[in-house]
């Protein structure tokens, strides 16, 4: 049994013809997504258009704010950070045949378990804020390993309980944060605030956790093409029974690679908290979880592409509040924007309308349903 | 081997409700009609995965078409001023969110499990932009008792006492089980959720019934969400349907993909929370109400935990069906 070289596969799809399964044209790796961003843009405008309000108008205040001066700069990494971070999560689940829809979660206890290793510390700072951040990983990596332990050894879908474990992350965070790691003497409900010696700093005016973000990025993309244990997370991936034959452990593949997934999910909360909120509350960025299924797809599971794709998404996420202050249009309309750029870059509608050839591959992660 | 297990649970838990009502009357039957109600969305949502994945097509996304119908259920009757017209929008707004999972993972052959996921995050970003505050239901949703049944002490006052949505959910249960086991229309959707090959090679065009199938499903999800906005809320609330759809496809595996026992499975489901919150409301328990809150979802996890491996899926469940 062949089993592609993942370094030609740079899309991680992995395809049940050995035939057909291989590199897409780069002009269409390219193009696909981009049309779609841009035909999702289009429908976006008319939304606003019949709301009375011209699209370019609104477009043009919506990518102002976010890209015409150095607060609105810093604002668009700030938020692109945990979308790189989410965004590599599922990234890593889809390229081992796994889909993790629980970034969200996972991102939720390792922001909480870097806030408790913030303020909980007196260390010096070079000690400090790793601690801090694998601290969050480690949490991340561990609520991730209960959909992952399931998955691997038990055949449950990771698909229900991840969602699952999402929800109750988001009581259980609840939880933490209105009773043992309550701030005391406070009405509301959050953790104290970290210590400085475990605050990420800015360098200029690029936030550090930006750059770890963009290097983690890196170093996955050299991790999942050209190590021996990227290669194994790849061939389960694409074929676990090929992988099984050739002698890699698929269980604990599946196991590790969740892990690794929660981890990266943690690692977004754990910046997000140590370089912006300085503590944890409940009220805590919603929705980071599902807008890095969207940017893994419109990376097309490819972890350098994660960064052009998470500014995208960073841009429209930090310039949607302005866009609602100077045109009355609901920020919500980010969210439409956003799901309809993930309707045209998964769904095979672009490639059809573009090249008439069927050439967009699938990214398969139904193998895991029901215990197959 | 398992219906023995089940039979010895239910009778188990019957007999723990008759002490129950023994003891006191008026908090059995309302835990119990709780509970029911509870388990209304999860009936009808367990039968959306039923019919889809005996006819081999993975619907992850019922959360996002019962939040769709859900939406347009509750603002059509708000706007038309018609509950049974608001109804009939939602069911039909799920069928729209069917026959477009249909034509992702059927028609484009995409990854089913993908495709699911589109719906939801479509659902949540659509519901959320043209959500509007101020709209208000022309009535509250009637009850139908039916005279004579609703007289029995204890089974009266749960089972026959009931909004419209719990007698379509328990009707549609029983229905579903006759359809699949009894009917021509049974035995070709399990046929090519099963061996589509050899449905194909009988004459049965694959495509088309499952395109059907997962539309009319599609349909039943409409109804869920329904209830959720029009009856159980009588609101929208962003995000209202809050992961029921995932439960009920644990509900499912639970239940064998067999419509009794995921009816079974999912008032089980439902009696535990209700007893859970009427623990919580007795202060029998003190725990802090984020753990109540936990427990559907954590259930969910643990039932699925238990139950796999010894059930089997449909053999086709998630493969796009290719003409050799």
């Amino acid at each position: 049994m062949s089993v592609t070289d993942p370094a030609q596969t740079d899309l991680g799809f992995s395809d049940p013809d050995p035939a057909r399964a291989g590199r897409l044209p780069r002009v269409q790796a390219i193009a696909i997504p981009v049309v779609s961003v841009l035909l999702a843009f289009a429908i976006g405008g008319v939304l606003i258009w019949l709301q009375g309000v011209n699209p370019l108008y609104a477009y043009w205040v919506l990518f102002q704010n976010a890209l015409g001066s150095s607060e609105g700069l810093i604002r668009v990494m700030e938020k692109s950070t945990p979308l790189i971070l989410t965004g590599l999560a599922v990234t890593v689940g889809l390229r081992t045949g796994l889909f993790n829809i629980g970034a969200q979660g996972q991102l939720l206890v390792g922001a909480i378990g870097a806030a408790w290793a913030g303020y909980n510390f007196q260390l010096p700072a070079l000690v400090h804020i790793p601690f801090a951040i694998l601290f969050g990983m480690l949490c991340g990596a561990a609520w991730a390993s209960i959909a992952g332990a399931l998955r691997a050894y038990r055949s449950v879908s990771e698909v229900i309980t991840t969602i699952m474990l999402n929800a109750v992350a988001i009581a259980l965070v609840d939880y933490l944060a209105s009773r043992p790691l309550k701030e005391e003497g406070q009405p509301i409900t959050r953790t104290p605030l970290i210590a400085d010696s475990a605050a990420l700093p800015d360098i200029g005016i690029v936030p550090v956790g930006f750059l770890i973000a963009l290097l983690v990025a890196i170093f996955f993309g050299w991790f999942l093409t050209r190590t021996t244990q990227g290669f194994r997370f790849n061939t389960v991936g694409m074929n676990p029974s090929a992988a099984n034959y050739a002698g890699i452990g698929v269980r604990k593949t599946i196991f590790l690679a969740m892990a690794v997934s929660g981890a990266l999910a943690g690692m977004g909360g754990a910046i997000e908290t140590l370089g912006i909120t300085g503590r944890f509350e409940p009220t805590f960025n919603a929705g980071l979880g599902f807008d890095g299924i969207t940017i893994a797809l419109l990376a097309r599971a490819n972890p350098i592409a994660t960064i052009p794709a998470a500014l995208l998404v960073g841009t429209l996420r930090s310039g949607a509040a302005t866009l609602q202050f100077e045109t009355g249009i609901e920020p919500e309309v980010v969210d439409v924007i956003l799901a309809l750029t993930l309707l045209f870059v998964a769904a095979p509608i672009v490639s059809r309308l573009l090249f008439r050839n069927r050439a967009q591959k699938q990214t398969s992660v139904s193998s895991g349903w029901g215990g197959a | 081997m398992r219906a023995r297990y089940a039979i010895t649970l239910t009778i188990g838990i019957l007999s723990c409700i008759v002490v129950a009502f023994v003891m006191d009357e008026t908090r059995t039957v309302s835990v119990l009609s709780f509970s029911l109600r509870y388990a209304v969305p999860l009936i009808l949502a367990a039968m959306v995965g039923i019919i889809c994945e005996r006819s081999g097509i993975i619907n992850i996304g019922i959360e996002g078409q019962m939040l769709m119908s859900a939406f347009a259920g509750f603002f059509g009757a708000a706007i038309t001023g018609n509950l049974i017209l608001g109804t009939m929008l939602g069911v039909g707004t799920g069928m729209i969110m069917g026959a477009l999972l249909a034509t992702g993972a059927v028609a484009w052959k995409m990854d089913q499990i993908i495709a699911g996921t589109i719906i939801n995050i479509l659902a949540t970003g659509l519901t959320s932009f043209f959500y509007a505050q101020g709209y208000v239901l022309p009535a509250i949703t009637p009850t139908l008792r039916i005279p004579g049944l609703a007289d029995i002490p204890l089974i009266g006052p749960v089972l026959f006492d009931n909004g419209l949505f719990t007698y379509a959910a328990i009707l549609t249960a029983l229905v579903l089980w006759v359809l699949l086991f009894k009917t021509i229309w049974g035995l070709r959707t399990r046929a090519v959720g099963e061996m589509p090959g050899s449905a194909d090679t009988s004459g049965v065009n694959v495509q088309r019934m499952r395109f059907i199938n997962v539309t009319l499903a599609g349909g039943l999800a409409g109804l869920a969400g329904a209830y959720l906005s029009i009856e159980a809320a009588s609101n929208f609330d962003r995000g209202m349907t809050a992961g029921r759809g995932f439960t009920a496809l644990a509900i499912m595996i639970f239940g064998a993909w067999n419509p009794i026992g995921a009816l079974g499975a999912a008032l089980f489901f439902g009696l535990a929370n209700g007893v859970a919150s009427q623990l919580q409301a007795d202060e029998v328990i003190d725990i802090p109400q984020q753990f109540i809150s936990m427990l559907p979802y954590v259930l969910t996890i643990v039932l699925l935990a238990i139950v796999s491996g010894r059930v089997k899926p449909p053999a086709a469940v998630g493969k796009p069906y290719e003409k050799e």
